[in-house]
């Protein structure tokens, strides 16, 4: 399995020169590395390519790393029936570069990137109608990005007086609690409250 | 009437409409009865889920996924244990997998029986519900004498699951599955030749396969226009390979093809539940219930009150939790509504960095538009009926 897919990754790397700049097999799973301005071309050839034919429009996901220059990766998960197999397209992208949108080739893409644009602002162009998909009509900044706080920013309530939802900074009785687990139970690599002067080993 | 004040129709079908399945707003523009135009407003259940996943420990992360599709939930713990499992390398006993493959046919009864009876309510049969909530309401007892809980199991967790089955319970869940068959036999007098049920469904929401694939449909959506493709035959997973089953497929792919399959599958899946009752209660059915790696899954209460290890494992992996080392992976299972899956990426710590949820629905539902158009509007709700919509997985 593994040595079939190592070599349907080098033959995506070979039918598609310049646009793919990867393909590694870890877990069991392909992963192709692809230029985000190639990426309706590289989608169409794993579409159309009788040895790939991968019809099936899985999955898309962004993911957010803001300790890159590129910040967002955004994920494309195919699967080919006929083949049996499934691969994994991933693109980078920052918060101004617009990506092409796949919808040309997958119709089933047009949500799936509204989703993306919804949740880390990742913008896709050429996409007919991105608007926010999942969040409140009206909601403002992007929810999944690391940076965008687990409690978020506003609050809603039914306001008896106004007889109407109102909006509201967020309040909470106890602050949100962070626990640093990330102590190794080897033992820990930084100083603890209270040992800074002990004798370090 | 002169030409120029001839205009569509636009009305709002729900959010609060009891064939919306839920909390769904369609913007429909009509020409007279005649759809024209379908916009699906989403996200009225939306909850962060994902980011709420990232901010909690793998086993924390486990109770999330039974709030997604609310009708099978273990169905959707069960992928995200795989993908979990997949990075940590870990393997599942045998016991442990039969469990989980008993209870995810379970679940798929679960839904189908809500699918195809709320569906013949959503073109106007009233009886159907009836009796086959009666059955559901034994099926969710099965789940709480398993975990405790009706519906949130939490049952089915990184490793394995957590508790093992009681012996009677087990010839119970046995004993079930005979008389279920007859009341599927019941629920098809009710429904298959009806010509009312036919008239409201055949023909209506025709799809074809090509069609079907690139809009990124999955499991019953794809076996009613013609595929064979089931992930437990194609790519499968736990013990699904030893165990004989037959996937049944659609010609049409029309909804009353989708609701044929769904009928039959139920059938499928009592025999499924069969065989892993009777290897369950075999000779080689004993044996633990989840993976011994004592870094990853916690001991046993009994042995907690004789053993200082076992009583640090235990604080420490409901705590701290365990490490997931670096990667990506995409695990998928063969849920009701199609194919669920989980692309988690670990960054080595505790808690996942990333966890994409693919639901099927979200997938199906985004065709609204292109299935409905040129359909009257009654056929709206036949079609949302058959796509199979929850809205806890579209929303997430």
């Amino acid at each position: 399995m593994s040595e079939a897919l190592v070599t349907l990754g080098e033959d995506i790397k070979a039918a598609l020169p310049g646009a793919v700049t990867n393909a590694v097999v870890v877990f069991g799973e392909l992963t192709i590395e692809a230029e985000a301005s190639q990426i309706v071309q590289v989608l169409k050839t794993l579409y159309d390519d009788p040895r790939f034919r991968f019809v099936n429009f899985t999955d898309l996901a962004g993911a957010d790393y803001p300790e890159r220059e590129k910040r967002f990766d955004v994920v494309y998960h195919l699967l080919s029936p006929r083949h049996n197999r499934r691969v994994r397209v991933k693109i980078q992208t920052d918060e101004k570069t617009p990506v092409p949108s796949a919808i040309e080739v997958y119709p089933a893409a047009n949500w799936f990137e509204r989703e993306a644009y919804d949740f880390y602002g990742i913008l896709f162009s050429g996409h007919p109608d991105l608007r926010r998909i999942l969040t409140d009509y009206g909601f403002e900044g992007y929810p999944l990005r690391k940076d965008f706080p687990l409690t978020g920013f506003v609050e809603v309530r039914y306001d008896d007086e106004q007889k109407r939802v109102v909006y509201e900074p967020v309040k909470l009785n106890q602050e949100f609690r962070n626990f640093d687990f990330l102590s190794p139970w080897e033992g820990t690599d930084y100083v603890l409250p209270g040992d800074e002067k002990a004798k370090t080993p | 009437m002169t030409e120029h004040n001839i205009r569509n129709f636009s009305i709002n079908f729900g959010p609060q409409h009891p064939a919306a399945h839920g909390v769904l707003r369609l913007v429909l523009e009509l020409d007279g009865e005649i759809v024209e135009r379908v916009d699906p407003h989403i996200g009225l259940l939306h909850r962060g889920t994902e980011k709420l996943i990232e901010a909690k420990t793998y086993l924390q992360a486990v109770p999330y996924f039974d709030r997604l599709d609310y009708v099978a939930p273990m169905n959707q713990e069960h992928a995200f244990a795989l993908a979990v499992e997949k990075l940590m390398g870990v393997s599942v006993p045998r016991r442990g997998q039969l469990i989980r493959v008993l209870y995810s046919e379970i679940g798929r009864i679960l839904s189908h029986i809500l699918n195809v009876t709320t569906q013949a309510m959503d073109v106007g049969a009233l009886t159907p519900p009836l009796w086959g909530f009666e059955e559901r309401e034994k099926l969710m007892i099965f789940y709480e004498r398993a975990c405790g809980a009706r519906m949130h199991a939490a049952y089915v967790r990184p490793g394995g699951v957590h508790q093992d089955l009681p012996t009677s319970l087990i010839h119970d869940i046995a004993e079930w599955c005979d008389p279920f068959l007859k009341v599927c036999d019941d629920l098809e007098t009710l429904l298959t030749d009806n010509r009312i049920f036919k008239q409201r469904n055949v023909d209506i929401g025709v799809v074809d396969l090509e069609t079907c694939w690139k809009w990124g449909f999955s499991g019953v959506m794809v076996r009613g226009s013609g595929a064979a493709w089931d992930l437990r035959k194609s790519q499968p997973y736990e013990c699904y390979e030893e165990l004989e089953f037959d996937i049944p497929i659609g010609k049409n792919g029309d909804c009353y093809d989708r609701y044929c399959i769904r009928m039959e599958e139920m059938r499928q899946s009592v025999r499924i539940m069969k065989q892993c009752c009777e290897k369950l209660l075999g000779a080689d059915g004993g044996g633990p219930i989840s993976s011994l790696d004592g870094k990853m899954v916690p001991p046993k209460r009994s042995e907690m009150k004789r053993s200082m290890e076992a009583l640090i494992h235990h604080f420490k992996l409901y705590t701290e939790g365990y490490k997931v080392p670096a990667g990506e992976v995409y695990a998928a299972v063969e849920a009701p509504k199609g194919e669920f899956g989980v692309y988690l990426v670990s960054d080595g710590t505790n808690r996942p960095y990333r966890c994409k949820i693919k639901a099927p629905g979200f997938a199906h539902l985004q065709a609204m538009d292109f299935m409905c158009r040129k359909h009257m509007l009654a056929d709206v709700s036949a079609i949302l009926g058959s796509l199979d919509i929850v809205f806890g997985e579209v929303d997430r």
